[in-house]
C-alpha cells in the first residue's frame, strides 16, 4: 500500500525559502503567482494491507518525527 | 565537573566543547555516543554540542533528538541535571521537547559565520553566574538555521519568566534589527527551560575561551558552571 504524508508550514510561520522561490518565479516572468509556501512530501510504502492501521501508523510517524507540530501541519493520504 | 558530551553522527564541535570543558575544570569530559542508553555514573553536566547531526536531514536536530541516548538526557534533566545545548545542540533540545520553540532558517537565508555580540540578560543561572547581568560578550556564531520562533504565548511566557538568557545586540548592548542577524524573535539567542536547568543557545562560547585564539568571552560560561558544580558537590 502506498501512502503520502504532506508536511506544510502553519499559517503565520514565516517561510523565507518560499519567499525566495516566489521572487525567482516572478523574475522568470511566470505570471499570476500570488505567493509560495514550501513544504515536504514523504512517499511511504506500508508493509501490510490494513488501511485503518496504516492511517494510525502514519499519524504516529508524522507526530513523532515527520512534522514538528510547533510550526508544521501534516496530512496523511493512502492511495489504494 | 563531570561533564558528558553527547556525540551524534555529523556533529563537528564536540572536540572544541571537550577542550573548553577541560580547560576550566581540568577534567576530560566523557564522550557519549548517541546509541548509548545511559549517561556515565556521576554525570553532573550534559552538553549537546554543535555541528550538523545527520546532515540536517528532515529538520535540524530532528533525527538526533530521537536518538536512544536522548531518553537518558531527558531523565537527567527531569531530575534537575544541567543540560547545555549549543547551536545544533540547541536545535536538538528544541526538537527533543526539552526547550520550547524551534530554530528556523535565518531570515535572510544566509549561513552566517562570524563573531556576534550577546547581552547576558541574567547572571543568576548556573550557566551565566560567570557574567554580570547586562554584560555584553563577543562569541562566534556559525549557523544557517538560528532564527528562533515560538508561538506568541510561549514567547510571552519566556519573556515574562525571564527565561531569555542571551540576546543579540550591538557591542554596547542595544537591541536593533541590524544586530539581530538571523531575525530571531525578540533577538533571542539563548533560553532556559522553566526549571532553569536546561540552556540552549545558538552561538559558540566554547570557541572563545583561549587568549591565543582571540577573545575569551565564552570562558565565563564554563567557569560559572564549574563554580556552580564544585559548590554543589
Amino acid at each position: 500500500m502506498k501512502a503520502q504524508v504532506t508536511v506544510t508550514l502553519k499559517s503565520g510561520i514565516l517561510d523565507p525559502q518560499g519567499k525566495a522561490i516566489e521572487g525567482a518565479l516572478k523574475s522568470l516572468g511566470v505570471a499570476g503567482i500570488a505567493s509560495v509556501r514550501q513544504g515536504k512530501v514523504f512517499e511511504i510504502e506500508i508493509a501490510d494491507g490494513d488501511r485503518a492501521g496504516a492511517e494510525a501508523k502514519l499519524k504516529e510517524a508524522a507526530e513523532k518525527l515527520l512534522a514538528n507540530t510547533v510550526i508544521e501541519n501534516y496530512r496523511v493520504e493512502i492511495n489504494g | 565537573m563531570k561533564a558528558a558530551v553527547i556525540v551524534f553522527p555529523g556533529i563537528n564541535r564536540e572536540r572544541d566543547m571537550a577542550r573548553a570543558l577541560k580547560l576550566v575544570s581540568g577534567r576530560e569530559p566523557a564522550m557519549v555516543w548517541h546509541a548509548a542508553t545511559a549517561l556515565p555514573a556521576g554525570t553532573d553536566l550534559v552538553v549537546v554540542p554543535g555541528g550538523f547531526s545527520y546532515g540536517d536531514y528532515l529538520r535540524c536536530g530532528a533525527i538526533a533528538a530521537r536518538a536512544p541516548i536522548m531518553d537518558a538526557v531527558r531523565a537527567f534533566a527531569a531530575t534537575g541535571g544541567l543540560v547545555l545545548g549549543v547551536c545544533n545542540g540547541f536545535q536538538i533540545l528544541c526538537e527533543a521537547g526539552l526547550l520550547p520553540g524551534v530554530l528556523m532558517r535565518n531570515a535572510r537565508l544566509k549561513f552566517i559565520c562570524r563573531d556576534v555580540y550577546l547581552r547576558v540578560e541574567r547572571s543568576d543561572t548556573p550557566f551565566t553566574r560567570g557574567y554580570n547581568a547586562g554584560q555584553v560578550i563577543c562569541v562566534p556564531t556559525a549557523h544557517g538555521e538560528g532564527n528562533y520562533v515560538a508561538d506568541a504565548d510561549t514567547v510571552a511566557r519566556l519573556e515574562g519568566e525571564g527565561r531569555v538568557v542571551f540576546r543579540y545586540t550591538s557591542p554596547e548592548g542595544t537591541c536593533a534589527p541590524e544586530w539581530n542577524f538571523n531575525g530571531a524573535t525578540n533577538a533571542i539567542a539563548g533560553i532556559v527551560n522553566a526549571r532553569g536547568n536546561v540552556l540552549g543557545m545558538m552561538p559558540h562560547p566554547e570557541n572563545h575561551v583561549e587568549a591565543a585564539l582571540g577573545p575569551t568571552d565564552g570562558r565565563g560560561l564554563f567557569q560559572g558552571l564549574e563554580e556552580h558544580l564544585s559548590r554543589a558537590a
